[in-house]
């Protein structure tokens, strides 16, 4: 380890830790909060669709999962919600077991469709078995803390450590596996690597950080229903976007991708009212079409734009 | 039995209709090998312009849909020269890159429907709207039936246009191998451009005879990609009579679901159906006529 490899990292946990003392107000608080659930569900996607190159669009399963989790918990055994945050991930492990055993056997679109499916009959279940989930009316807790400050730095916790648990698996032998099968599974095949259970090696730690994020969602907004945390739009869906303009393949791409998200959320909708997924509908398009790897993966693209210098010689962009 | 009789007949009906959306969209999947996750904002935009149609000048949807039609070939055709055309060259980490553009298309058009529109319910009321028919002791209802027939009208059309024009050859010929076809001289990026718009035009056809049985709002195209996917996936890519098929199993299968097990749980019955074709016949139903 360089000393330069510890600097950024370490600049921005303590900027993290400091951060609440200089916004002390709720809302920013609030938009922190959001921003690193966004980050942590966004790395525990970026790990299985942007490193190993299983694009899922079902991530909202495991989400759901560990959001209820904790609400069951609490509905049938009157305990705190806060044991969701431990019995949610392994929830949300054990049932991407077999998910993943199915769904590897496909590949590249049909396995996103596969994914797709599954997120929609785990939002339909819940809807409708009534009897269990209380169904559409969904769960509503008190919140355990009056202020913001003790939701932060949990989160903050659980952002870290999905960052860690990214940055080790893909800084071993594991994370070039990864990657080799995202370029071409046949040849990764063909070299001796069993493609699916390295699939599973990216898949289990991704489902276990969703389930985590979806417990902690529980316990920060004290109110779920099936159709918002098993939403393919707005989880599923989203997510992917998030990375994909934050930057696929890349660490910091998915703590971006929710920083500009969130940010942008608020703003349009203080801004333009009704109106503010149209402007980021039409700004996810412009992003796909002129930052095709997102903003963090093409930051020497960026930076030389900003300062008018002449393009490297072998296409500088950081992958 | 009139009961099974009348809920399988409602089934085919209902999944005549679907097999057209669908063929909209394994058309454009069997081109451009991308998943097209706005086709089902295309029939709701489709929907909308008939239902105004409707609305302002008191055009019966059936005839709306001709306005709807050519509308939607441009917007789609727009679409895909302006946009995923665009995407084609730029190079990514991730293939899906075109999926994901297409989310985005959807958010815009869905939003824009909200913008125009708003959130409310609506639905157009002709005077055979709720209006049915005896066969034996099942009702059939009316809209439904002549639905079901101008699709598979359109259907033969799509087929002859397929099988006998050269652009269409020219159409089938990128399907098969975009290469091959751009070395025999067809302009494959035309044809893509094309293809999108003739995916899209059907899209809005199937939308438009959907309106007198289906309740109209911004987000019903959720609804209608689940559905195109499922009918596409059964089917297999780029088959249309597979689409037809997948189309009238879905129809059946969700129709019995709500009559026999329950109204909420009728998607899950077409879901499942849908991972159990994925798992176990990739292909879909074309595979299976190859042998």
């Amino acid at each position: 380890m360089t000393a330069k490899s510890w600097l950024t990292p370490t600049i921005i946990a303590v900027v993290a830790l400091v951060l609440p003392f200089l916004l002390r107000d709720p809302y920013p608080q609030h938009i922190l909060i959001m921003i690193l659930i966004w980050a942590t569900l966004g790395t525990a996607w970026n790990l299985l669709g942007g490193y190993a190159g299983q694009v899922s669009f079902g991530h909202a399963a495991f989400f759901g999962l560990g959001a209820y989790s904790a609400g069951l918990l609490f509905l049938h055994l009157k305990i705190s919600t806060w044991w969701g945050m431990l019995l949610g991930p392994f929830v949300a492990t054990a049932v991407a077991v077999p998910i993943g055993l199915i769904c590897f056997r496909l590949r590249g679109p049909y396995f996103a469709l596969a994914t797709l499916a599954l997120g929609e009959i785990f939002r339909l279940v819940f809807t409708n078995w009534v009897k269990f989930t209380h169904g559409a009316q969904g769960i509503l807790i008190l919140s355990t803390f009056p202020t913001k400050l003790p939701y932060y730095y949990i989160a903050l916790a659980i952002w870290g450590l999905a960052m860690f648990t990214l940055n080790r698996l893909i800084n071993s032998k594991l994370g070039y596996y990864f990657v080799s099968i995202r370029e071409d599974q046949d040849a990764a095949e063909s070299l001796g690597i069993p493609t699916t259970r390295y699939k599973m090696y990216a898949f289990l730690p991704s489902a276990f950080l969703a389930g985590l994020t979806g417990a902690f969602y529980m316990n920060y907004i004290a109110f779920i229903d099936p159709h918002v945390v098993f939403s393919l739009g707005d989880i599923s869906v989203m997510v992917i976007l998030v990375v994909m303009m934050g930057g696929v393949a890349n660490p910091w791409g998915a703590p971006v991708g929710a920083a500009i998200y969130i940010a942008l959320n608020e703003i349009f909708r203080a801004w333009l009212g009704s109106a503010n997924v149209l402007a980021f509908g039409i700004l996810v398009c412009l992003v796909i079409l002129f930052l095709p790897n997102g903003v963090m993966g093409e930051l020497g693209q960026i930076r030389r734009t900003a300062f008018r210098q002449k393009p490297a010689a072998a296409g500088g962009g950081q992958k | 039995m009139s009961l099974f009789g009348q809920t399988v007949i409602c089934g085919i009906l209902l999944g005549g209709m679907y097999a057209l959306i669908a063929i909209g969209m394994t058309l454009i999947m069997g081109v451009m090998k991308i998943i097209n996750l706005a086709h089902g904002a295309l029939v709701m935009v489709g929907m909308y312009i008939t239902y105004v149609c409707y609305k302002s000048w008191g055009l019966d949807p059936y005839i709306g849909m001709l306005i709807a039609m050519p509308a939607l070939f441009l917007i789609g055709c727009l679409i895909q020269r302006y946009m995923i055309n665009r995407l084609v060259e730029v190079d990514s980490i991730l293939p899906e890159n075109q999926v994901l553009l297409t989310v985005g298309i959807m958010l815009v058009l869905t939003e824009l429907a909200r913008l125009i529109f708003k959130s409310d319910y609506r639905s157009v009321t002709t005077g055979y709207s709720s209006s049915t028919f005896f066969v034996g002791d099942m009702s059939i209802s009316i809209p439904m039936t002549v639905g079901f027939f101008i699709a598979m009208a359109f259907t033969y059309l799509l087929h002859l246009f397929l099988t006998r024009t050269d652009l269409g050859r020219s159409i089938r010929a990128t399907a098969q191998d975009r290469n091959a076809a751009i070395y025999m001289g067809v302009n494959a990026p035309r044809v893509t451009v094309i293809t999108f718009g003739i995916g899209s035009a059907l899209a809005a056809a199937g939308g438009s005879l959907l309106l007198p049985l289906f309740y109209l709002w911004p987000d019903i195209g959720h609804l209608f990609t689940a559905k195109a996917f499922i009918i596409t996936i059964l089917g297999g890519m780029g088959s249309t009579m597979g689409a037809i098929f997948g189309g009238l199993t879905l129809g059946i299968a969700e129709s019995l679901g709500a009559t026999y097990i329950s109204m909420g749980y009728k998607d899950v019955v077409g879901l499942v159906i849908f991972l159990l074709v994925l798992l176990f016949l990739p292909g879909g139903f074309k595979s299976l006529t190859k042998r």
